[in-house]
């Protein structure tokens, strides 16, 4: 299973900071060993965001997003205390979600 | 539903900026940008879960790892570090006393540690506790002791090394850290003669590198030196590496510890 990410929410008046560290290789399948084999691509393909389990945010990203990707949005209306989660899945299927509270 | 790629806009925002101001404002710009995500923070978590796990063949966390305050306290511990030791009556910078900790409370071997190239297995697991660790002295300032002849007499050797030329260029350490206002192509050198200032040079390292998507502690930067110097490379917590350690730590006395901090 994948390392968790970090989610920071914080809210200032109507809108809400969201910041999100995901730990992730992104490899873009275009890179090659020391052994001159090319090293398979490895990244995330699908963000999605809600807020208190509605979607506010869904994103597709490539290959050519960094290593260990850092994405930040704003809400509109979150609260102190709501609930975001933040959730991506990979080309190889694999998943991870992680949850944080707004302060 | 809106879809965006924020790393898009991310670049498109820095070039537009970059056209107008000076270079140096620029790259500070992108710097501050990517501090407020520094990846390092990842490393940090994992290295935490990593103090407190027990592990190795004697199945023991690290907890009762004494960093030089105590065993177990790691607020401040860094900012003294490397330091004396009475039980292995040596000058240990983080990481070779984190290898002593990792052999004797958790069985695992110091030597073969050292023999692994960085980033893999054991040294990943190294460089992910030097970033919590350094992490818990955040703003704290640097503040080596140097009470012990064998501290002062690493200070004296540290200094030598740092200024010893040689190698098919004719470098030493000093050649780029040696004076004010340097810098290879766009990277400010810091003068690690004196204090460089709050947050630079030692008071920096590990710092999470942009460019590789690596954490490097203060070993593998001077190591990567080394190499740029076309030296051979320095043992792994070898006494040179430590030595280093200790002349730039004291210079660096009274400065900000931003560790783990982020490079280009």
């Amino acid at each position: 299973m994948a390392d968790p990410m970090r989610i920071r929410a914080q809210a200032q008046g109507d809108k809400t900071t969201v910041r999100v560290l995901m730990s992730h290789e992104m490899e873009t399948g275009q890179r090659k060993d020391a052994a001159g084999k090319v090293i398979p691509a490895w990244f995330i393909q699908e963000v999605s965001a809600t807020h208190n389990g509605k979607p506010v945010m869904s994103a597709q990203w490539g290959p050519s997003v960094a290593k260990n990707p850092f994405l930040q949005f704003t809400i509109k209306g979150a609260k102190a205390g709501d609930k975001v989660a933040i959730s991506w899945k990979d080309n190889r299927g694999e998943t991870r979600s992680d949850e944080a509270t707004v302060s | 539903m809106r879809r965006l790629l924020l790393t898009t806009a991310l670049a498109l925002a820095c070039a537009s900026a970059f056209a107008q101001k000076s270079t140096a404002d620029g790259i500070a710009e992108y710097r501050a940008m990517l501090a407020d995500g520094n990846p390092a923070e990842l490393f940090e978590a994992k290295g935490e879960e990593l103090w407190k796990k027990k592990r190795g063949p004697k199945n023991a966390s690290l907890e009762r790892c004494d960093l030089g305050k105590g065993p177990g306290v790691v607020k401040g511990a860094w900012v003294e570090l490397p330091r004396w030791f009475a039980d292995t009556n040596k000058v240990q910078d983080l990481e070779s006393r984190l290898l002593t900790c990792m052999e004797t409370l958790q069985g695992l071997s110091a030597a073969e540690i050292a023999k692994t190239p960085f980033g893999r297995g054991e040294q990943a697991n190294m460089e992910a506790l030097a970033a919590w660790i350094s992490a818990e002295s955040r703003g704290s300032r640097m503040n080596l002791p140097q009470g012990h002849a064998e501290e002062r007499r690493m200070y004296e050797l540290g200094k030598r090394a740092f200024f010893f030329r040689g190698g098919p260029m004719d470098f030493s350490c000093a050649s780029c850290h040696g004076e004010d206002g340097k810098r290879i192509r766009l990277q400010d050198l810091p003068n690690l003669t004196k204090n460089p200032g709050d947050g630079i040079g030692f008071a920096a390292w590990p710092a999470y590198r942009v460019s590789s998507g690596e954490l490097w502690s203060m070993q593998r930067r001077l190591n990567d030196c080394y190499r740029q110097q076309r030296f051979p490379y320095p043992g792994y917590a070898s006494d040179v590496t430590i030595a280093l350690g200790v002349y730039m730590g004291v210079n660096a006395k009274g400065a900000e510890a931003i560790a783990p901090a982020i490079k280009r």
